[in-house]
């Protein structure tokens, strides 16, 4: 349950964004979750959820856009890209190899844009 | 009002474990991963009676509840202190900071952070480690680089503990270790018994270079 730390932390930075611009009220966070970030979305909207509950931004929405991994093949170097966090397993569609592949996109976790008032 | 901003929401973990990984400077700082009962605090409690006279070591405990960890490492001599992360699935840099201001670190070569026992979240979060090192035990399933590849992806090392129990389960040691090592080419793993002390000395050899490597820094 490391969503709720999570969570945790996406209302820290956000709060501390909109302060700087002299905002008072959150009502969105956008956000881009690599297919490898290990969070369960599900958990992290839950756990933003309750956070806010009695708050004056109790109505902010959460949107999460689920980045791709984009991987490069560890025989061939090849890149390719796939979907889900499986696609780490799947054979290089150039030569086959299966394992070994280097993780170019999908572990990011990144606040890219914050909505206030 | 809609800002744009890029800001990784792990950034204070980073942030912090950076802090860390400056005050830890000169001192070989491990991070020990494994699921509940591989046999983490057992492997310490050998390694800091077994290296005691070559190096001064000092075990950072975490767990959800109890100091009983911290109280067995502890029973060695060395330097120890719990955190109770009171249901936290794992160790961040913040909980380390303060966990370091209880040991005296002008005393230690080596530091060990025994993290919650969990194969998932404690990979997520930096604690300012020089590596992290993966522990897995024949008694659990020999998948399981398989199921949690980040951990066996990130990690320096691996130790497969409980090899004295081989002849009474049905774990595949040459199928844990290939593909262990195919997801981490440099891996080293270890296959070792805590428990009667066999392979503990590539486990030490490997600490040896490490802590010398660190030192040259």
């Amino acid at each position: 349950m490391h969503e709720m730390s999570l969570a945790q932390n996406i209302l820290d930075i956000a709060r501390q964004e909109l302060q700087a611009r002299g905002c008072t009220r959150l009502t969105g966070v956008h956000l881009r979750c690599g297919a490898l970030a290990g969070v369960e979305v599900s958990s992290l909207r839950f756990g933003f959820e309750v956070l806010l509950q009695g708050t004056p931004d109790e109505t902010a929405c959460l949107e999460i856009e689920e980045v791709p991994l984009r991987l490069r093949c560890g025989a061939c170097g090849a890149e390719f890209g796939g979907e889900g966090r499986l696609a780490l397993w799947e054979p290089c569609p150039f030569c086959g190899e299966q394992l070994g592949h280097e993780v170019l996109q999908g572990k990011e976790l990144n606040i890219v844009a914050i909505e206030g008032t | 009002m809609q800002i744009p901003v890029v800001r990784n929401v792990l950034e204070a973990n980073e942030k912090m474990a950076a802090q860390v990984r400056e005050r830890l400077r000169g001192i070989l700082t491990l991070n020990l991963i494994s699921s509940p009962g591989a046999g983490k605090t057992s492997l310490l409690e050998r390694t800091l009676r077994d290296l005691a006279g070559e190096f001064r070591m000092a075990v950072i405990e975490g767990d959800l509840q109890t100091d009983n960890d911290a109280r067995r490492v502890a029973a060695t001599g060395a330097q120890a202190v719990q955190i109770n992360t009171d249901g936290g699935c794992h160790l961040d840099s913040n909980m380390i900071s303060t966990a370091l201001d209880a040991l005296d670190l002008s005393q230690v070569d080596i530091l060990f952070i025994e993290n919650v026992g969990n194969l998932v979240c404690p990979v997520e979060f930096d604690c300012g480690e020089d590596a992290k090192v993966a522990l897995l035990s024949v008694t659990e399933g020999d998948d399981k680089p398989e199921k949690y590849p980040l951990l066996f992806n990130l990690a320096r090392a691996m130790i497969l503990n409980k090899v004295d129990l081989l002849p009474h389960v049905d774990f595949d040691m040459a199928r844990a270790r290939a593909f262990a090592t195919r997801l981490n080419k440099e891996l080293a793993v270890f296959e070792v018994s805590c428990r009667n002390g066999e392979g503990l000395e590539g486990w030490y050899d490997w600490l040896r270079r490490m802590r010398a490597d660190k030192a040259r820094g």
